[in-house]
């Protein structure tokens, strides 16, 4: 089938794929061009090829808000958000698959019912428990609803169920505890499940924009998608700004995308194929 | 992989052990309290935060949306007054429909859409990984940016998309700034968002039917439209089947690219569920009604997976 198309069949798939991939690519493009051209200019609208480029956008995002905090705001609530992910959820993966105690499947149980609730359901209460506690406008707030994921805790007792139990029978007998058996023989064992829960979290916690904007006030505080949304004016917008804080924020998750891109997209694929 | 199971899943395999060893209650106390304490130590870290963060506000929005209350003064019980009022309520009705307009919209673009980029991207084809990564990119984008950024391609006076459709003599729509057609800007900016999405489950999919399938069909002697539609669709239909299900919960719960994009206007005209529960909290104070809303909506949710995970034996063919 695949070797006996046709010239004419093989030209028309290749401008189809070329074509999804300006479709996708051309916004971007778009964007940049749009962040350096002088705002004078973009009253017509800005054109593909520009005269006299400019970084003003970007100087006046500088002065509207503390712009480099804000990303690093955000990357740091991501990382911190997928690294405490990634431990809470092996920990209650190996406590599930591996111990046995009363009333495992109602705690389990538990756990399910967390991942079932969307949530806009808990944004009211959170707020109000953030509120009470004196917690809003803190990175702690930020962080506190994705200390642990019942999605990660899921995916990842599947990978450990399926590790050898003969494995830790053998540490066992060599004298391991929970511990060792834990750090040393099934955390290596399941890292693509490891890999698949940290695309989602940090993605997650990068992308959230509901909760923050719920809970932040101060610009010291905000993520890059609430930083950004401020930048809209109730009646103008300064759309040069607007694209170089989308440039800004863009960038860092497209290095991050560019590096580590098998890996998403398998990680992504990963959760498709049940 | 189910001996396994069945060891892990079963305490009562070493209970035997344990009994014909005649171990009385006094000695296996500690090994049981040092067992309790391993226990402690593996769950406690996710189920506090669960506990604190998810299990908590979510029986205080059960008993919220029971009250009138609007986040200062005391509560007033009402009941499940909330909840009829809401389901008799014009605005209510509005911002399902809209909800409902743009999951009816946004699901047969991102699918047809994922589905043609998977399928070419499942050929023999130069610069493959590449253009897998390019129809990738905007999914690892966020959600505010794509709103941003589409907001300024739709602009109607300036933008790019009204140039071109200008340029080429065809009507310059007026998007998020006409009550017609916020919605098909919203719906449009989202399926560009997760057509990449979408084409890596369908590709993931596509790549693990058997080739064996295609030549035997081919032996004898149907043509390309046939194998599509009786081999690769049906043998899709799990992956189809995940597609449908995560864009159905997650379209129900759009918010995002909304509140950028339109803030729900003009005049009301984009509103959504979430964004009305948002707007009923924070803007009008009436809290109680917002979190009845929710649950409204999570009820929803929870009925449409489920009648679709009941439903898919009908037409789920796993290989």
């Amino acid at each position: 089938m695949r070797d006996t198309r046709s010239l004419p069949a093989r030209i028309a798939l290749y401008c189809a794929v070329l074509a999804g991939a300006a479709i996708m690519l051309f916004p971007f493009l778009w964007t940049v061009i749009t962040s350096i051209t002088p705002e004078g200019s973009l009253a017509d609208g800005p054109t593909l090829i520009v005269d006299d480029p400019t970084l003003g956008a970007y100087r006046t995002l500088l002065d509207a808000m503390p712009i480099w905090r804000i990303l690093v705001n955000s990357l740091a609530i991501a990382v911190a958000s997928t690294v405490l992910q990634l431990i809470t959820g092996s920990m209650a993966a190996y406590g599930f698959a591996r111990l046995h105690f009363p009333l495992k499947n109602v705690v389990f149980g538990f756990y399910l019912a967390t991942l079932m609730v969307p949530l806009q359901v808990l944004v009211v209460p959170l707020f109000i428990e953030m509120k009470t506690f004196n917690l809003q406008d803190t990175y702690f707030a930020l962080l506190a609803p994705t200390i642990a994921s019942a999605f990660g805790v899921f995916l990842l007792r599947q990978a450990v169920t399926a590790v050898p139990l003969e494995l830790d029978e053998a540490a066992t007998i060599d004298g391991a505890g929970h511990l060792r058996i834990f750090t040393t023989i099934v955390l290596p064992l399941i890292r693509p499940a490891l890999a698949t829960v940290a695309v989602f979290a940090f993605m997650g916690s990068w992308n959230s924009f509901l909760w923050p904007l719920v809970v932040i006030r101060s610009p010291e505080f905000m993520t890059l998608p609430l930083g950004l949304s401020t930048l809209q004016g109730q009646f103008t917008t300064q759309w040069d700004v607007v694209m170089a804080g989308s440039v800004v924020s863009i960038v860092p998750i497209a290095i991050v995308y560019l590096l580590a891109q098998r890996h998403i997209i398998a990680g992504v694929a990963h959760t498709g194929i049940k | 992989m189910n001996g396994t199971m069945d060891r892990t899943e079963d305490p009562t395999v070493s209970r035997p052990v344990e009994s014909t060893a005649n171990r009385t209650t006094t000695t296996r106390r500690p090994r049981n309290w040092k067992t309790l304490g391993w226990v402690l130590f593996f769950l406690l870290p996710s189920a506090i935060p669960l506990f604190v963060f998810t299990l908590v506000p979510m029986v205080s929005s059960l008993w919220v949306s029971l009250h009138k209350w609007n986040l200062i003064s005391p509560m007033e019980w009402v009941g499940f007054r909330n909840y009829t009022n809401l389901l008799t309520d014009e605005t209510t009705r509005r911002v399902f429909l809209h909800t409902l307009i743009y999951v009816a919209g946004y699901l047969p673009i991102v699918y047809a859409g994922g589905l043609v980029l998977a399928l070419a991207l499942n050929q023999k084809l130069k610069g493959r990984a590449f253009l897998r990564a390019t129809y990738f990119l905007p999914v690892v984008t966020s959600w505010v940016v794509v709103a941003l950024v589409w907001k300024w391609l739709l602009n109607p006076t300036n933008g790019l998309v009204n140039q071109l459709l200008g340029a080429v003599g065809l009507p310059e729509p007026g998007w998020w700034t006409d009550p017609q057609w916020a919605l098909p800007a919203v719906i449009l900016s989202s399926a560009w968002k997760d057509l990449g999405f979408v084409m890596v489950i369908l590709l993931a999919g596509l790549q693990s039917i058997p080739n064996d399938f295609y030549e035997a069909a081919k032996v004898d002697g149907s043509n390309a439209w046939q194998r599509f539609w009786r081999i690769t669709l049906p043998l899709l239909s799990p992956s189809t089947f995940f597609v449908v299900v995560i864009s159905l919960i997650n379209g129900f719960q759009v918010f995002d690219q909304v509140y950028v994009m339109t803030a729900g206007g003009p005049s009301g005209s984009s509103q959504v569920v979430v964004g009305q529960i948002y707007d009923l909290t924070f803007r009008y104070g009436r809290a109680g009604e917002a979190s009845a809303l929710s649950w409204i909506l999570f009820a929803l949710i929870l009925v449409i997976t489920v009648i679709q995970i009941r439903g898919q034996r009908r037409w789920v063919h796993y290989a």
